[in-house]
């Protein structure tokens, strides 16, 4: 069979860094191809080349026979491209419909909108009502939204960034039903994802980056999930030490939490109760927007919960604000590292300064030592392998995973008795993902207590010694990790939301 | 085609360069609107900027320049704290005249009694004064969430009101002939803040302009407290996360810039002013929010940049008289000054680069 897209030698390099390195692979019609890659080996680069967003310095891309040189997304669509990326583009106020139409160029009248979508959603087994606001939908409702606004354009190649981060694993299972049927009927599908196992179930090729080089192409069948994670990483991974652990008090108790949404369509938490062990790893998984935000918020004490909700070592510190409750020993990592876990514009000296005045000696009579502090900020770069120049370095010049490491490591050497983290690995490369799960373990080990919130559920079987789920603001029963199966899980986690698959 | 692209690390040259860059460009801007009004460019600068200092009176004018620069300072170094911590107090006007007024209300109530504890008395009521006058729009933020950039700009017509109020009703000098305006300061030893030193133009209040220069470097620069208050300007989810509570963020930084402008006011009422009229507050609470970015925040460079707009003021004057300019190409002029200043500051956080950049 001729092939549908075929890329030759293709290269863009950004100052400092060659996103792509004279790539090259090619996609069958009717072929799921996975694009594999730690974070920053240039797979959204090459995506971005293909879907018109990026121009190449140089190489060759060939579509459907002819020569493909997209200007914009918009040539690339007419030529038979669509993409549905890992962020959303939806607005929450305006219905399903609203949303498609302002995709397109030229929409046709909503009403004759609104049955299109409700054919080919239901034709795929992704049934939507386009009256619905977006507001109201779920993760998995809103991805339906994207996916179908692409298959309105009937396309011959759907890229796909990263789909499956949003979904529980049912809604996973619905996922790729459909992406099956498009792949039977001919719609080429590139898939991005570093999820190993779901790219063994779904795709029949695999192209693999690393460093912006193409360093292996495969049939994913044909390999175990570890040996591509390895060609992925370019090393043997390291398997985190999970040291058997003594259990001590309970340190931290939250029985009856409520709190209000922040915003008009955010989730409000209902009725948290837990209770968590000194040497204990507690995790807490679901899809991110059910709550994960504000529970981490709720415990660092951003929004403090009314009197008689959260007891650290059976004393009451529901009223306290942040600092309070850091000098107790309560210290938390937000997810979101650029303006809130640090401040973007400011060095990492102050960056430290930022959360570590309570239980390190950075400040004499309020006046802060630069001193102390800098050292400190140098502590946290040598135990943490912080990869920069130095601790003069503004926080936003960092990557990702370095500054992830750095945000982490600053609450894990003020030797907290309970630490929550919020997507403690979320955009971090493999190496440093597991030298952060690691620190967890460590800290844990040595006695504290931690709360890990994240979507990854397969990092939170790693580390945690019970799981709970976060679902619409709900927190349901911890259960011991060891023998909990996937499918378990997904019931935990509220299943598929009630979104079904359409009989087809 | 130009493009802008982020520097990962703030320029500290640039930072650094762009006042300077900018007063230059203002020169160039400036002599152009001078030239359209007819007006030799070259020596309106000339005037503006060169004569206060070395020209034949510069004698005269030098003195002038710590009685201008004092108030500008004193209030941008006030106005600085509050705009590091993203909270626009644009109504120093207004507490600058509220500060003079509560100063000059004990003064002539005390008339004509003689104490060394006057003039101490009315510097805290000075403070007082200003401080209540911002406390409106902080409040008001706190428990309902208005915006103090329109109520504290409004307070400040509202403040214009009760001073005219003030100076032709109940401050209003009873030995005055019917003239508007109150007894003058200047001639009731308690309450008058004399030269320091004769001919200098330096008075108690550039004393405390330079103190507060000081206090407001230690404050921001070397406290917790100011570190905490750069964070809430820079990353309000961050400052939370360190513990920042917001309601008493804006209570400081309102309050600390009312406290400031009143103390200003109350120097000017007792000193180089002397007396309550309707005509007394001159736009020293709005220029020093140019000398305040000017000074880009920091107390040092507020100092500088406060001496800057101080002999812009008197070069203005003096255009005005030896040139014939008006009075609103004056201000158009200092206005430039912070377009200028906030446009080339891009080059601070951006590089610009020539030619195609691809995104």
């Amino acid at each position: 069979m001729t092939e549908l897209l075929k890329i030759d030698g293709l290269t863009k390099a950004y100052p400092g860094v060659v996103a792509n390195d004279g790539v090259g692979f090619s996609v069958r019609p009717g072929e799921v191809h996975a694009l594999l890659g730690e974070n920053g080996a240039g797979k959204s680069t090459l995506v971005k080349m293909i879907y018109g967003l990026v121009k190449p310095d140089s190489g060759t891309m060939h579509f459907a026979g002819q020569s493909f040189a997209p200007a914009d997304p918009r040539a690339a669509r007419a030529a038979g491209v669509a993409m549905v990326f890992q962020h959303f583009s939806l607005f929450e106020a305006l219905n399903v419909a609203e949303n498609v139409a302002l995709g397109m160029e030229n929409p046709p009248p909503m009403r004759q909108l609104a049955k299109r979508i409700r054919e080919i959603s239901t034709a795929y087994g992704l049934p939507l009502d386009p009256a619905r606001l977006v507001g109201d939908l779920s993760a998995g409702e809103r991805q339906r939204v994207e996916i179908v606004r692409c298959l309105l354009q009937d396309p011959k190649l759907l890229i796909m960034d990263e789909p499956t981060s949003v979904l529980t694993p049912q809604e996973v299972e619905i996922l790729f039903h459909t992406l099956r049927k498009l792949s039977a009927e001919g719609t080429a599908i590139l898939y991005i994802s570093h999820k190993l196992e779901e790219i063994r179930t779904l795709c029949e090729g695999a192209t693999i980056l690393r460093a912006g080089k193409v360093v292996a192409s495969c049939n994913p069948r044909e390999k175990t999930a570890r040996e591509l994670a390895e060609l992925m990483v370019g090393a043997e991974l390291k398997v985190t030490d999970r040291a058997e652990r003594k259990l001590g008090d309970v340190v931290l108790k939250v029985s009856g939490l409520s709190l209000a949404p922040l915003s008009q369509f955010g989730p409000s938490l209902k009725d948290l109760s837990l209770e968590l062990r000194a040497g204990e790893v507690l995790g807490i998984g679901g899809v991110a927007g059910n709550g994960q935000e504000e529970l981490l918020a709720t415990l660092s004490g951003e929004r403090p919960s009314a009197l008689g909700t959260v007891s650290l070592m059976g004393e009451d510190i529901s009223g306290l604000g942040p600092n309070p409750r850091r000098a107790k020993g309560l210290l938390a990592a937000p997810e979101e590292r650029l303006g809130h876990a640090a401040v973007p514009a400011m060095s990492l000296t102050e960056n430290a300064i930022l959360t570590g005045t309570m239980r390190k000696p950075l400040t004499r009579n309020g006046f802060v030592d630069q001193g102390a502090a800098k050292t400190f900020a140098d502590e946290i770069i040598q135990a943490f392998d912080v990869r920069t120049p130095g601790s003069h370095v503004a926080a936003r010049a960092l990557s990702g995973g370095n500054l992830q490491k750095y945000v982490i490591g600053r609450e894990v050497l003020q030797n907290p008795a309970v630490l929550v983290v919020n997507q403690p690995t979320w955009g971090v490369d493999a190496a440093a993902a597991a030298s952060i799960r690691q620190a967890l373990l460590d800290l844990a080990a040595k006695g504290a207590a931690v709360i890990a919130i994240s979507q990854d559920l397969d990092e939170l079987m790693e580390i945690s010694d019970r799981f709970s789920a976060l679902n619409e603001g709900r927190l349901s029963a911890s259960r011991p990790t060891q023998g909990l199966t996937i499918e378990e899980i997904g019931m935990m986690l509220g299943g598929a939301h009630g979104m079904q698959e359409a009989a087809v | 085609m130009i493009t802008l692209v982020r520097r990962p690390t703030p320029s500290q040259f640039w930072s650094y360069a762009t006042p300077l860059l900018a007063v230059i460009a203002t020169m160039i801007a400036g002599g152009i609107l001078f030239a359209i009004l007819g007006k030799h460019p070259v020596e309106a600068i000339r005037v503006i900027f060169w004569d206060p200092l070395f020209g034949g009176n510069a004698s005269y004018f030098r003195g002038q320049l710590l009685v201008k620069a004092g108030p500008l300072i004193l209030i941008a170094c006030g106005l600085a704290v509050g705009f590091r911590a993203g909270i626009w107090n644009i109504g120093a006007e207004g507490q600058y005249i509220m500060g003079a007024l509560f100063s000059a209300w004990l003064a002539l109530k005390m008339y004509p009694a003689e104490s060394h504890w006057l003039f101490p008395a009315m510097i805290v009521l000075g403070a007082l004064g200003g401080f209540l006058w911002a406390m409106i729009p902080a409040v008001l933020k706190v428990l309902f969430g208005t915006s103090e950039i329109l109520v504290s700009l409004m307070l400040v017509y509202v403040a214009e009101n009760l001073l005219a109020y003030m100076a032709f009703g109940p401050l209003k000098n009873p030995e005055g002939f019917g003239f508007p305006g109150s007894r003058n300061l200047q001639d009731y030893p308690s309450a008058f803040n004399h030269e320091l030193i004769e001919g200098t133009g330096m008075h108690w209040g550039v004393v405390a302009a330079l103190i507060a220069v000081i206090f407001t470097y230690g404050l921001m620069h070397r406290h917790i407290t100011g570190f905490r208050i750069r964070v809430a300007g820079e990353a309000p989810r961050a400052a939370r996360f360190a513990g920042v509570i917001p309601a008493r963020l804006v209570m400081l930084g309102l309050g600390m810039g009312g406290a400031f402008a009143g103390l200003a006011g109350m120097f000017e009422v007792s000193g180089p002013s002397g007396q309550i009229t309707d005509s007394f507050n001159v736009g020293y609470g709005f220029t020093a929010i140019i000398v305040a970015f000017l000074g880009r925040l920091h107390p040092i460079g507020i100092l500088l940049a406060g001496l800057l707009m101080a002999l812009t003021y008197i070069g203005g004057d003096m255009a005005q008289l030896m040139l014939g300019l008006p009075s609103a190409a004056i201000q158009v002029f200092q206005g430039m000054l912070l377009f200028f200043l906030l446009a080339f500051d891009v080059l601070t956080n951006f590089r610009i680069r020539f030619g195609r950049v691809a995104a």
